[in-house]
């Protein structure tokens, strides 16, 4: 054993691993959960933000599903909306893209990759709507019901970190545009944004670590998009959903790319997607239909006043004003929250 | 070691590992188990899992040998050769550490990605590093790379070089003296190292999720699965997905042997046959 | 060097093969290792470097001098050094029990200190957000604050303090300490003078390495962290949210200077431990 120690052992490495690495090619690992028969359909490359995987799962079991099925296959991919985004900028495989705002899918439009008459549907590019809402413990023992209850001092909130995180952006345009539509100034919104992050007792880097942790008991209420509190909550998870009565309308863009390997399984596809079955599969999966009519057979809460982005001057004018880091007014408001309470 | 002093360390060791390692991994594993084992199987054997730890063997089974092999190169060449710059290599040898694994993945791509300094290239020739098992295998092997110079080294220069020299005056070439002296000599420290490797390579996520895509079935490996089931809310998945990482770790420490106990002989004598009394004197001594 | 050729036997077979052997060994070896390097490494940290630098000088200072920039490295590099100096003081106490101590279990203990490397981060970090936070069992609550840091930089920076002083310890010949302490020297004496300085290049090897690591580490703090500007933000986080809100120089900027402090500690890491070990090889 001893003067063959180095192959001796390699062999033993392989020896033991082999076996294993062996069961998953006699199982035929197929490339999707579907299982759909690789046949006529082709393949579709799906890349997508992390939150509707499940949303996607169901859907794409009802487009290959017979009689109708296409037997399309699909590959996957989910990730943060901006890093998909650059990562088909960068060569990702992709047919169908679906981010969580706008500015990603104009990333794609700058690269060459999706047209720019991406958003001239009937839908304006979007698949689905989502509403910023508030998460809270079951039974809402703060009693946490408006904006103002989380500026309210010993109310403890939780967002992600608007720079690392697409979610932590609709959060706080919500609570920004929120204000303007109870009727403040500008100047009044802003302050308002201060006196939130001063209360925000976590930033995590993303949506889906902000919800972990006001699941590990932190905070009392959690900014999440509507449809991201309902999967927590159809999962058995102990939260409340409270819809403000102020909010914004999160919308989130679709488009099949100009340089897919299989242009109509991916329009069909996405055709499917904007249907009335597939915008139905949407809604039971909490997110808001962008068909009126779908909508209407769902009971979601409707909130006093509903804005878009695009009242408060469209994201690329938002990114730069209040999200450009060091100098935007929400950079800016950290710094000032930071330097006077960080004790070095 | 004194009597007096067993239990006091004993205590401030076992209790730093309880809290620290015993203790988190535990619960990894309960958490794994908590609603039976028969639910936790199903949750990693489906498809999409089982294909994320083929390709996670895979890429063990690549860059683990490549780092191994470049670690204990670099080792000797550090141990035996004091050359001009030696500092510098040994300082650049661990400075994948100190870059937060997304930067290394956001790094490979400017690189070897579409618009990167070898892309061009790259794609003339039909070769697809990033989003692809080549990438994943670089952005593995880059994370783990210092770990078996930094087990090997050490111990190298403790036993410093006359048995090497004694068998070069004897006629044996380099490959022969590493094959027969310096390998066995060095056998405990190299079965760390490569085990801090392979558990590396396991573990590592932060690289991988930008250079492989994150395509499921695909590039798609065990850690980027577990991931995906925490963010899933699938917890289950997620922390049996983690046992069988932290399985395979242990089953590679075990298999490589790098139980110190196992023999309780010195290094001076690689060879089995002498007893460990030592006819040449100590080095390690003031 | 490492490369596999086909066993050439024990028998020096002559000059010519020798020379080959040596050519082999000298050239070849050190020249694939560069190219290892510099094919995994080296390119890829030129290329962070020439982005870092790819908006001017006064970019890459603009970045750098960041309020925000600063604050994060400030506190990485605190909580880095705590935990490479807590880590390896630790590393050699576990170590000694584990080399010098005999108990039932022994083996298993040894086994499962790898264990946390093998996790990925995120499940490392989720699980020390459980235990140690607001719902942990034990009622030991450090979540948002610079001991859950620090509690998680030594979760994944022990392995290293751990093994790299293990096997020195174990290639300990014990017979010098023997003789000191017959000859009068206490414990004390033995270990300062006797032991330490053997395992003082393993301790540093594992010191640097913890910190090293510490430094660039991002998912298993991430969520004990709290992630707060300003106050729980490590750098490897804020570097994350830049590359994330498309500032791909400013996020380089930052990583060089990470990577410069870690060369810097490193390379003096490195000089101490040629101090001793020229010290051991005489």
């Amino acid at each position: 054993m001893r003067s063959t120690s180095c192959p001796g052992q390699a062999r033993l490495v392989l020896l033991l691993v082999g076996p294993a690495l062996l069961a998953p090619l006699a199982l035929g690992a197929p490339a999707s959960p579907a299982g759909a028969a690789a046949s006529a359909g082709g393949s579709v490359s799906l890349v997508a933000y992390s939150t509707p995987k499940p949303a996607f799962a169901k859907l794409i079991s009802a487009f290959t599903a017979p009689p109708a099925g296409s037997g399309t296959t699909f590959s996957q991919s989910y990730g943060p909306s901006g890093t998909q985004a650059t990562a088909v900028t960068q060569g990702l495989p992709a047919d169908v893209v679906n981010f969580s705002l706008s500015p990603d899918m104009q990333k794609l439009v700058k690269a060459g990759i999706v047209s720019s008459k991406w958003s001239a549907g009937p839908t304006q590019g979007f698949v689905t709507d989502s509403i910023v809402s508030f998460v809270v413990r079951p039974g809402n023992p703060k009693h946490i019901t408006s904006w103002a209850d989380l500026v309210k001092s010993g109310v403890q909130v939780i967002t992600p970190n608007p720079f690392s995180s697409g979610s932590a952006k609709w959060n706080l345009m919500a609570a920004y545009g929120a204000e303007l539509a109870q009727g403040k100034s500008k100047v009044q919104a802003t302050a308002y944004l201060s006196a939130l992050l001063k209360n925000t007792v976590a930033q995590p880097s993303s949506a889906s670590n902000a919800l972990q942790t006001f699941l590990s008991g932190q905070g009392d209420v959690l900014l999440d998009y509507e449809d991201d509190a309902l999967y927590a909550k159809s999962k058995g998870e102990p939260v409340t959903v409270v819809t403000p009565p102020q909010t914004i309308l999160i919308q989130n863009p679709i488009a099949v790319t100009s340089d897919a390997s299989n242009p109509k399984a991916a329009k069909a596809f996405v055709a499917f997607l904007l249907s009335s079955v597939g915008q139905k599969i949407w809604g039971q999966q909490g997110y808001r239909p962008v068909l009126p009519k779908v909508a209407a057979q769902f009971k979601f809460p409707a909130p006093k006043k509903l804005f878009t982005i695009t009242s408060l001057g469209g994201w690329t004018k938002v990114n730069l004003v209040f999200f450009t880091p060091g100098t935007g007014v929400v950079a800016k408001i950290e710094q000032g929250l930071g330097v006077s309470t960080s004790s070095g | 070691m004194t009597a007096r002093w067993r239990w006091p360390l004993r205590v401030v060791a076992f209790g730093y590992l309880a809290l620290l390692v015993v203790i988190p991994v535990g619960s990894v594993f309960y958490r794994a188990f908590e609603h039976g084992f028969a639910t936790a199987w199903d949750a990693v054997t489906t498809p999409d899992a089982l294909h994320a730890l083929f390709l996670t063997l895979i890429v063990v089974l690549i860059a683990v040998p490549l780092d191994t092999v470049f670690g204990v190169g670099v080792a000797l060449i550090l141990a035996r050769h004091r050359f001009p710059g030696s500092w510098l290599l040994d300082a650049l040898v661990d400075i994948p550490l100190a870059i937060s694994p997304v930067v290394i993945g956001l790094s490979l791509i400017l690189v070897y990605g579409k618009s990167g300094w070898f892309g061009n290239w790259l794609a003339a020739h039909g070769i697809q590093v990033i989003f692809s098992l080549p990438g994943i295998v670089m952005a593995s092997a880059a994370v783990a790379l210092p770990y078996v110079v930094r087990e090997v080294l050490p111990v190298l220069l403790e036993i410093g070089t006359e048995q090497e020299q004694a068998a070069a005056t004897l006629g044996a070439g380099p490959f022969t003296t590493f094959r027969r002296i310096t390998l066995p000599s060095i056998r405990r420290s190299l079965a760390y190292g490569v085990t801090l490797t392979t558990a590396r390579v396991l573990g590592e996520f932060g690289a991988v999720v930008i250079v492989s895509g994150a395509i499921a079935g695909r590039t798609q490996t065990l850690t980027l699965f577990i991931q995906d089931g925490i963010e899933n809310l699938n917890p289950t998945g997620a922390y049996a997905g983690a046992v069988i990482l932290a399985l395979l770790a242990l089953l590679v420490l075990i298999v490589l042997g790098g139980d110190p106990e196992r023999r309780k002989r010195r290094w001076r004598s690689p060879s089995d046959q002498f007893p460990s009394d030592s006819e040449t004197p100590s080095l390690s001594t003031t | 060097m490492g490369l596999s050729v086909p066993a050439l036997g024990g028998v020096p077979a002559g000059r010519g093969r020798r020379r080959i052997d040596r050519m082999i060994g000298r050239v070849a070896g050190p020249s694939l290792a560069v190219t290892y390097l510099s094919l995994l490494v080296l390119l890829p940290v030129a290329a962070i470097l020439s982005r870092a630098l790819s908006g001017g000088f006064g970019a890459f200072w603009q970045a750098v001098s960041q309020p925000e920039a600063v604050a994060a490295l400030k506190l990485t590099l605190v909580c880095s050094l705590g935990v490479a100096v807590f880590n390896s003081l630790a590393g050699l106490v576990i170590a000694w029990v584990l080399v010098r101590d005999d108990f039932p279990g022994k083996r298993v203990v040894g086994a499962v200190i790898d264990l946390p490397f093998a996790l990925p981060t995120v499940v490392a970090g989720l699980t020390l957000l459980t235990l140690y936070g607001p719902d942990s069992p034990f009622g030991v609550n450090v979540a948002g604050t610079r001991a859950g840091i620090v509690l998680a930089l030594a979760f994944v920076t022990l392995p290293f303090c751990v093994r790299s002083v293990q096997p020195v310890l174990a290639e300990l010949d014990r017979e010098t300490e023997e003789a000191a302490a017959s000859l009068g020297a206490s414990s004390a004496t033995v270990l300062r003078r006797v032991v330490l300085p053997s395992v003082a290049p393993g301790m540093l090897a594992g010191a640097g390495l913890a910190f090293a690591r510490a430094i660039g580490e991002f998912g298993s703090v991430v969520l004990i962290s709290g992630n707060l500007p300003f106050k729980t933000e490590v750098a490897s986080s804020w570097i994350y949210s830049l590359s994330q809100s498309d500032d791909l120089s400013a996020a380089a900027a930052v990583s060089v200077v990470l990577i410069a402090i870690s060369l810097a500690v490193l390379i003096a890491i490195g000089l101490l431990r040629r101090r001793f070990e020229i010290d051991e090889t005489v």
